[in-house]
């Protein structure tokens, strides 16, 4: 598919295919979705506007009700603000997180490299999706909570990704020019390592940002995620997952609102110029 | 071996068991904030404070948390898990019958994906570029981008609401005929087998790729070789390395997929056992849990590390 579609140039100079520009188009849409949702909604969400319960598709209710006759598309388009929101806060704190204490690890080497290490591959030896469970149980599914767990869980391989990167880097000469220079580790890291690593790097955020989607998605459906009132997509398919016997359209647009966002990322992320993916660093 | 494969394999297993200590750390001390107060839990709203006082006394909980943990790890070295608070059946007892069927769906599961994704992944990689290729590649791209329940969700939709071949739900009490057998472990193992399945044949068909850009296979190629010899005898034998590998990493998805695939199909195993635990606080329950699924994935990463270790022709 990717290969059919032909390349062609961008303003920005990188040479960009088909599928990639849909994807792109698609995760902006849910971007936008994410942000206008309360302006955009059709109903409110805690409405009941439908006499029957898991109503079909038809006009004013396009995607149909759910378990109690709420309008479908209204709590779609909500849920877009929750899973893309926390999906992303949680993201940037991870990378961010993950990614400076790489870098610092791979410039001091040492004691702290071998320390930091250790611990963070430990804590990756925790399957993702146990560790929810039992840190969500603890604290609670408040949203904060929630970005904060999602956020810990995927530092340990954010921080492995960027120390790889980073170690190459730190064996370059510019690097050991810099140090007999007698430079700070705040810029060794922000202005030699960062500039080097940083394509990688993104595209690592994006595959991340997938991952803590799908574990939202999964600790949701547990019934351990977002706490109704509120619904992300994955507690709307739990909520309704009582229509699946009738393929209600209550419990399959969700999921299917989930996919168009994982793929399209995915997708996104696999037809970026090579220049851009370059993992092997 | 030479001792220096021998020193590799060493070192990995010493810092497995570094990762274990720190694991045993983190899982006791995450189950240790579960709120609410263990003792009041139990003994209900009607309690008098000094019956929670007593129950806390004889329950330890007054002792300092490194003291509970001292205690909790000597404990699991005698093979004491501990009592269950919810209904003081010894945790091992309630465990282990839902640990036989734990393993039975990881079983089957490896037992069907491995050979199927295996053929899957190694053709892809043989016919790169082809429609074939092209279609499994977008295939498991697709089951990887979704969440687990979908898969099953759409298993469900597929199998049971428009063939109606297969029930819903599993129930193993049940069974009482093979047909019944099947009927009950065709739904959960499905949807395990295609989440497994897709991340390995991703593996496999980038080991072989890998192999097959390599200088040896391509003199193969000018040597005359066919297509097939090419690949059975100068890659696969090459690619084996990588590709047990990827079979190790991928069954570690295992831990992941059966939390929501027993919850879905409310398969009485162990992950079900611990998603209740965790709805009733019962701390031994799931610490006991929580360690069963660490220690398995850490026995598959190790096993997938070592296993790439000695196959690296380098240190051979």
């Amino acid at each position: 598919m990717a290969r059919v579609a032909a390349s062609r140039r961008s303003l920005l100079g990188h040479s960009y295919n088909l599928v990639g520009v849909v994807a792109a188009l698609v995760i902006l849409a849910w971007t936008l979705i994410a942000i206008f949702a309360p302006a955009i909604i059709p109903h409110s969400i805690g409405d009941i506007v439908d006499d029957d319960y898991f109503g079909p598709m038809r006009q004013g209710l396009w995607l149909g009700s759910d378990y109690l006759g709420r309008d479908m598309l209204s709590r779609v388009l909500m849920g877009a603000r929750y899973t893309v929101g926390i999906s992303l806060a949680a993201v940037v704190i991870a990378c961010f997180s993950g990614v400076v204490l790489g870098m610092i690890a791979a410039v001091t080497g040492g004691w702290l490299d071998t320390c930091l290490s250790r611990f963070l591959d430990a804590m990756n030896s925790i399957p993702s999706k146990l560790f929810g469970l039992v840190v969500v149980a603890a604290v609670g599914s408040s949203i904060p909570a929630l970005i904060l767990t999602l956020a810990v869980i995927y530092i340990p391989g954010a921080y492995r990704f960027a120390r790889a990167l980073a170690v190459n880097i730190n064996t370059m000469d510019f690097m050991t020019v810099a140090r007999v220079r007698g430079e700070s580790i705040a810029y060794l890291i922000g202005s030699e390592i960062l500039p080097n690593i940083i394509r990688p790097v993104l595209a690592d955020f994006g595959l991340r940002f997938v991952f803590i989607v799908l574990l939202l998605s999964g600790l949701s459906f547990l019934g351990l995620g977002l706490q109704p009132p509120l619904a992300d997509w994955g507690a709307l398919v739990r909520e309704n997952i009582g229509g699946l016997p009738f393929a209600a359209p209550a419990v399959i647009v969700p999921s299917l609102a989930i996919a168009s966002l994982t793929i399209s990322v995915n997708l996104l992320i696999d037809n970026l110029p090579q220049k851009i993916r370059d993992r092997d660093a | 071996m030479t001792s220096g494969v021998l020193n590799l394999v060493l070192k990995r297993l010493a810092i497995a068991v570094v990762t274990l200590l720190i694991v045993l750390f983190a899982v006791f001390f995450a189950t240790s904030m579960l709120p609410g107060d263990t003792a009041s839990i139990l003994l209900g709203q009607a309690a008098t404070p000094e019956a929670v006082a007593g129950l806390r006394e004889a329950m330890h909980l007054n002792d300092p948390a490194i003291l509970r943990f001292l205690l909790w790890v000597v404990g699991l070295l005698h093979g004491d898990l501990g009592t269950s608070y919810a209904n003081e059946m010894p945790v091992a007892a309630l465990i282990g019958g839902r640990f036989v069927n734990t393993m039975e769906l990881a079983g089957i599961t490896t037992l069907l994906s491995v050979p199927l994704a295996l053929t899957l992944g190694i053709t892809a990689a043989m016919l790169r570029g082809s429609l074939y290729d092209r279609a499994v590649t977008i295939l498991s791209i697709g089951v990887i981008s979704v969440p687990e329940f979908m898969v099953a969700t759409l298993a469900v939709l597929l199998f049971a609401v428009y063939l109606k071949w297969l029930p819903a739900l599993s129930s193993v009490n049940e069974a009482h005929t093979l047909t019944d057998l099947v009927r009950i472990y065709a739904m959960p193992v499905i949807t395990l087998t295609f989440v497994i399945s897709a991340q390995m044949i991703r593996m496999t068909r980038a080991a072989v790729i890998e192999t097959l850009s390599t200088p040896y296979v391509e003199m193969a190629l000018l040597k005359g070789a066919s297509r097939g010899r090419m690949v059975l005898k100068h890659a696969l034998p090459n690619a084996l390395g990588p590709i047990v590998n990827a079979v190790a990493l991928s069954l570690s998805y295992l831990v992941g997929g059966v939390i929501i695939v027993e919850t879905i199909f409310n398969y009485p195993g162990i992950a079900k056992l611990m998603v209740d635990a965790v709805a009733t606080r019962d701390l031994p329950l799931i610490q006991s849990c929580a360690m069963i699924f660490c220690l398995g994935y850490l026995l598959l990463i190790t096993v997938a590390d070592i296993i790439a270790i000695m196959s690296n022709p380098r240190l051979r």
